[in-house]
């Protein structure tokens, strides 16, 4: 059991290391592609050198960006195969068709219309050229969409039924992987990388006006780098509201974690900042917080849209207490009456398997009755106590409003950076406090954009599929020692290729900057 | 990244239609034009294609093959084996 949970931790970490690499690189892809697409339409539309001037230095990062990032994505399926070998047979054809759709999106779109972008500038029309432009920026998001219905279904499974004969997870439905959970979660994740994009493209030209080098280049990099990242942060922010609305239904646990929530109550109230407090436990009568300021009535009008409506906490989930759509209090089923189930369903399954074996149809016809019953709660059935089921709170906490907390600093970022460029540009010019902030800014929206990941993720523990299939039934039968090597390879690796990412990116702007 | 030349054609208005053979010869040419003078005019390109040359030979020809085998193609033959041994694991796990 010792080393199951070692195997298991080192392959979570591992998994996380290379999601958090692989998104670094891809929000500035989704959204750098954007402004760059803009920014060339405004070319096209004036005929000004100057704005071609400026479409190709962001161009230039971009390619930069997603040369190295490329493919970053491709160890974390290396993952699936060995590392979760029962994860990615379990879950079928609803994993792999959404990430082999990806990967044509991305090897056809992007990278056919790419190679226009960056090598037709003399050789096609200047439409045929922003239109290459364009589509390598929808091509962008279309990838995330793929990636992003499959996440959205290990969230919330929807659309297929268990085949046990097969033991994967049979699609039956296509449209249902299109959830309320997959649409709010592509379009936040896609408009946050406009977000991103912008805090990048306003914190790099805040450093050409620090050296006082292409004043004008900068201040139209900054306009358009703040309109669109105001505009993606006001859709990140909808998106969010809309994402909250979601996980308040289908995974009310993680929802309770993000915001400490121990034990609900009608007009509950959301925590704006807070400290936990570490020793308490759902069955203990701590107090959550060491620390917190909320505004009263908050989450449940975040949850249900009703500042009266119940939210259930961590307690009141594993006692069997939620909530309705309408924010009603009911009764439901009990974690430790979920562990019984899941039990039970995996008898049945055993059952199912020596029948299947003996050849005996009448048993397989009995035990499949019995798994069916009680297939909904078949992942609890692998936990011995309820505690199991409950996710990292302090972790999910703190991400969730670090999200928040910088994600509401970048609307004020923003509204400044474009007042100023506009009424105050010599505030920009020459404000040196004015420029570090906007360079600053540029690790604390990666640092914004990674937390929201960790919250989706860690949320979800101790789920790879939610209700159904926890990481420790996930994971492979293998040695914790060849998890731990690959960690610590791809610890380095990751780190030249970052370290070759920033250098290059960096000489790039210097060169830039001086107009070479 | 740019390319810096533009390909001169020949004045064609004259001549007589191409075939469809010759045609898609002329095309696939031009393609292939397209794609050589823009590799070969790349500036800090080139150092980005050798990064991701180097990272994708480290990721298939090193991680793929001495690090990440997919386990259950590599142990068993048929979906019937595989099935029966993801079962195994599953209905185990929880013992």
């Amino acid at each position: 059991m010792n080393d199951l949970m070692t195997v298991v931790d080192w392959s979570r970490w591992q998994f996380a290391l290379t999601a958090i690499f692989h998104w670094l690189f891809v929000p500035l892809t989704l959204g750098l592609s954007v402004i760059v697409a803009v920014m060339e339409s405004i070319y096209l539309k004036t005929k000004s050198e100057e704005w071609l001037s400026i479409t190709k230095f962001w161009m230039k990062l971009f390619a930069i960006n997603f040369a190295i990032g490329v493919a970053s994505g491709i160890i974390l399926e290396f993952e699936f195969g060995t590392n979760w070998s029962n994860y990615s047979w379990f879950v079928g054809d609803i994993f792999g068709a959404p990430l082999a759709i990806e990967g044509l999106f991305a090897f056809f779109l992007e990278s056919t219309f790419g190679a226009v972008m960056f090598f037709g500038w003399k050789k096609v029309s200047p439409r045929f050229h922003l239109t290459a432009t364009w589509l390598t920026a929808i091509g962008a998001s279309i990838s995330a969409l793929w990636i992003l219905v499959a996440n959205a279904w290990m969230q919330y499974p929807a659309g297929m039924e268990f085949d046990p004969a097969q033991m994967r997870n049979v699609m039956v439905n296509f449209w249902d992987l299109f959830s309320g959970i997959a649409i709010n979660k592509f379009f936040h994740a896609v408009f946050s990388g406009w977000a991103l994009a912008g805090v990048f493209v306003i914190g790099v030209s805040s450093w050409f006006l620090m050296k006082g080098r292409r004043v004008d280049f900068a201040i139209r990099s900054i306009k358009t780098g703040g309109w669109i990242g105001f505009i993606g942060l006001m859709m990140t922010l909808m998106t969010g509201d809309g994402s909250a609305v979601e996980v308040a239904k289908y995974q009310p646990m993680k929802l309770a974690a993000m915001e400490g929530l121990y034990n609900g109550e009608n007009g509950t109230p959301i925590v704006g900042f807070g400290i936990l407090n570490p020793k308490k436990e759902y069955d203990n009568n701590e107090d959550p917080y060491l620390f917190e300021i909320s505004i009263p009535k908050g989450l449940s009008f975040l949850a249900r849209r009703d500042f009266n409506a119940f939210v259930p906490g961590i307690s009141d989930i594993v006692e069997g207490v939620d909530a309705t759509a309408d924010g009603e209090k009911i009764n439901t089923v009990s974690y430790a009456e979920r562990i019984e189930r899941g039990k039970a369903a995996q008898e049945a399954l055993r059952r199912y398997d020596v029948a299947l074996k003996a050849n005996n149809t009448v048993e397989q016809e009995s035990a499949l009755k019995d798994l069916k019953a009680d297939y909904p709660f078949f992942g609890y059935g692998y936990f011995e106590d309820v505690k199991e089921a409950i996710p990292p709170v302090g972790m999910t906490f703190y991400s969730f409003h670090i999200m928040i907390i910088l994600g509401g600093y970048f609307v004020l970022f923003f509204i400044l950076a474009l007042f100023m460029a506009y009424k105050k540009r010599e505030v920009l010019t020459k404000s040196r406090l004015a420029q570090w902030i906007a360079i600053l800014s540029i690790p604390l929206v990666w640092i914004c954009s990674e937390a929201g990941w960790i919250v989706a993720e860690v949320g979800r523990q101790p789920w790879t599929v939610q209700d159904l299939l926890p990481t420790k039934a996930a994971i492979s039968n293998i040695a914790s020692t060849s998890v731990m090597i690959t960690f610590w390879l791809f610890v380095v690796i990751f780190t030249i290729l970052l370290i070759a990412e920033i250098s290059i990116m960096l000489n790039q702007i210097k060169k830039g900057s001086l107009n070479k | 990244m740019e390319s810096t030349e533009r390909i001169s054609t020949p004045d064609t208005s004259s001549r007589p239609p191409l075939s469809p053979l010759k045609s898609f010869t002329e095309v696939c040419r031009k393609v292939w034009l397209f794609y050589y003078e823009g590799f070969r005019d790349m500036t800090v390109g080139k150092t980005l294609w050798a990064i991701m040359l180097i990272k994708l030979f480290i990721m298939f020809a090193v991680l793929k093959c001495f690090f990440f085998p997919n386990l259950l193609k590599e142990n068993f033959d048929n979906d019937k084996d595989r099935a029966s041994h993801v079962r195994q694991e599953l209905t185990t796990r929880g013992k």
